[in-house]
């Protein structure tokens, strides 16, 4: 299999996936919807005091993104599990793990990327530092991939099974826990005027782990979903 | 060397094998539970800091040190079994994931006890227990998807596949953690070149750390014995054991 | 030359031995019925050969003859049939919200390929008035000859079908047939179930029948 035919079969997967997303754009608002409704709860719930809101702004965004990203996992295999089209990607001349990169590039374009576009609105909500907005941004462009990258693992694992619901988020979030870490401490070091590099780093090396060594367990459970 | 493992591996070997080992490693769990607790609750001194409440230690470091070794076995043995289809291996690994969940548990609430007269409160957040509890999940995810998928061949493949990306992923969980937050002692038992802890001290918490690993080779053994009835129940060793047992 | 090799193939499933010793040669220009009541595991066992499903025990190997070369592949192994087998399942593996081009096209992209046009399989099957259609609007057997059309489109030297006849009407179980007759021809390799009685030369055709 030549390196031309490889990067060909990628691209008409992601093309295929893109274009069925399009078809059902009403869906694509739903995880940003939910990530907007989680955010707007928390200063209901704890009381709208700038400062308080302040200091919880990138836990709140973050936590919130997290759980709008584990809900949209399912629509990463679901439909192609559930048409036969799944079984198809698995049995031919291409490594399947290829096949599951361009699925989740796909996935996280659709439902990571828009997450990323709101976030400043939301910041604002929070009253968010102006300056470190950008630096909110960065931080979820490093990290959702993440999220897709991990998730797709668990979402293969759980594919098959007529109930995966809470077992996902017990699969799902532990592993989570790094990013959250890292994007939300690198935020607050530079609400209080710290250098980040290091932990943009650390996320930035998270994206390129998981980006090498996801896909391959990803694709191993897909076939343990089909058998 | 390969057709050893096989014969080794094999369900009835290792029956067979595992049903004459079960008594003594029971009884010297069971000694060596005896002399590590005589050892450290009532021979070894009282400290001169933390006064008697911390001799929890003698429970809690070595259940929070096995509950990563056992993850670490559990990914081994799924690893083994994915490489090599063994289903010995499949089935440890299966096996070991209540047991290491139940000294993940042991050790979160040990440290919770500890933690009441050292911070006055039942729980902190400080970065070791964090990360136990994080492990405890991560223990709970593996168990719960043995349960969910119905066919326990494909089930138990799954499993260790679980098991080997959490094992990628634990060094990850525990540095993040540390760096998130760092109150907790430093490690001071791993120090040998500089003992900062009392021989008689020492000496029981060792002690206490062989016990819970044979203790867990005894109830990995029991626990795999029964799935492999459970599993094997339509082939013909099972068959002729059941007979056996009927006879007698 | 091609065929396909399985030996002492045996299938477990929910604690049931739904067959054991299992063996199978298959050679270029050969078909293999599975026959079997309902539960008799004539799935399972397609799976196991497409390499979708492992095998409680044995072995299936694929191998590529030449003049002067020989290789084997186990297809539970890494390399598995390297894009010359096509499966064609209980589902239709068709894409609802694409149209039947598109749908095709993303197959074509996929498969090894040969020198048949999306426009040429496509009156093969009989759904030449389609092709802009979403599939969603097709009927049942519709769809089931898109699939159909897919295998024609993949270049693949072995098909494995299971129930192909699903939801066709006379006309599309003949046409069913006659690509079937076709790959033989060429010197592929077709492992199939059906309920339907079919009517292939006899001497092409090999039957398995599981039963307990």
């Amino acid at each position: 299999m030549s390196q031309g035919s490889l990067s060909r079969v990628f691209l008409a997967l992601l093309k295929r996936d893109l274009l069925l997303a399009f078809r059902h754009r009403a869906e694509l608002f739903n995880p940003l919807l939910f990530f907007v409704l989680v955010v707007t709860l928390f200063p209901l719930g704890t009381g709208a005091e700038t400062r308080l809101l302040q200091t919880m702004a990138p836990g709140i965004i973050w936590v919130a993104a997290l759980l709008a990203a584990m809900l949209s996992l399912d629509t990463i295999f679901r439909s192609d599990f559930e048409d036969g089209s799944l079984e198809l990607l698995l049995l031919n001349a291409h490594p399947t793990s290829i096949l599951v990169l361009a699925k989740v590039l796909a996935h996280w374009l659709i439902t990571g990327l828009p997450l990323m576009i709101i976030a400043p609105l939301l910041a604002l909500f929070l009253g968010l530092d102006q300056d470190v907005i950008g630096l909110l941004v960065l931080t979820l462009l490093l990290g959702t991939p993440v999220l897709s990258l991990i998730g797709a693992v668990a979402i293969a694992l759980t594919v098959g099974l007529k109930r995966g619901g809470i077992l996902l988020s017990l699969l799902v979030l532990p592993f989570y826990v790094p990013v959250l870490i890292f994007a939300t401490n690198a935020i607050e070091m530079a609400m209080s005027g710290m250098p980040v590099t290091a932990q943009l780093w650390i996320l930035a090396s998270f994206l390129l782990l998981a980006i090498t060594l996801t896909p391959w367990p990803t694709a191993a459970a897909l076939k343990l979903s089909l058998s | 060397m390969m057709k050893f493992i096989h014969k080794t591996a094999s369900p009835p070997y290792f029956y067979r094998l595992s049903g004459l080992w079960i008594p003594w490693l029971g009884a010297i769990t069971l000694l060596l539970l005896i002399a590590g607790l005589y050892g450290g609750l009532i021979a070894a001194p009282t400290d001169y800091q933390q006064g008697e409440s911390y001799r929890i230690i003698y429970i809690h470091v070595p259940a929070a040190w096995m509950s990563l070794f056992i993850y670490m076995a559990m990914a081994a043995a799924g690893a083994i079994g994915l490489i090599w289809r063994i289903k010995l291996a499949e089935t440890v690994a299966v096996c070991s994931a209540p047991i290491g969940a139940g000294f993940t548990l042991l050790a979160l609430v040990t440290g919770s006890l500890w933690g009441k007269p050292m911070w006055g409160a039942w729980w902190v957040w400080d970065a070791r227990l964090t990360a136990e509890l994080l492990l405890l999940f991560l223990y709970l995810g593996v168990m719960s998807l043995y349960v969910a998928i119905p066919d326990k061949r494909v089930a138990s493949r799954a499993v260790a596949l679980l098991a080997l990306v959490g094992m990628v992923n634990i060094p990850i969980i525990h540095y993040s953690v540390e760096w998130w937050n760092t109150l907790h002692q430093g490690p001071t038992v791993t120090k040998f070149d500089k003992p900062s802890i009392d021989m008689r001290m020492l000496l029981p918490l060792l002690i206490m750390a062989v016990a819970f690993k044979i203790y867990y080779v005894w109830a990995l053994f029991l626990r795999v014995r029964v799935e492999l009835l459970e599993r094997e129940r339509n082939t013909q060793w099972v068959k002729e054991l059941l007979h056996q047992s009927k006879e007698a | 030359m091609m065929s396909l090799e399985v030996r002492d193939l045996s299938c477990i499933r929910d604690d049931r031995i739904l067959f054991s010793d299992v063996n199978i040669n298959l050679f270029s220009g050969q078909l293999l019925l599975v026959e079997g009541d309902n539960g008799s595991g004539k799935t399972s066992l397609l799976r196991i050969l497409c390499g979708i499903r492992l095998p409680e025990q044995g072995q299936v190997t694929w191998v590529r003859q030449s003049d002067d070369q020989k290789s084997s592949i186990a297809v539970h192994g890494q390399e598995s049939y390297a894009g010359e087998m096509a499966f064609l399942g209980h589902l239709d593996g068709n894409k609802l919200d694409l149209s039947v081009t598109e749908n095709l096209e993303f197959s074509r992209s996929l498969a090894l390929g040969n020198n048949n046009t999306i426009k040429d399989v496509l009156e093969r099957v009989g759904l030449e008035h389609f092709d802009d259609l979403q599939v969603s609007n097709l009927s049942a057997g519709q769809r089931r000859r898109l699939a159909l059309a897919r295998l024609l489109l993949s270049g693949a030297y072995l098909w494995i079908l299971d129930e192909p006849f699903t939801a066709l009407d006379k006309k599309g179980i003949a046409m069913v047939e006659r690509e079937i007759n076709a790959q033989l021809e060429q010197g592929g390799l077709v492992i199939m179930t059906s309920h339907h009685s079919v009517s292939f030369d006899n001497d092409k055709v090999i039957k398995l029948s599981l039963s307990q």
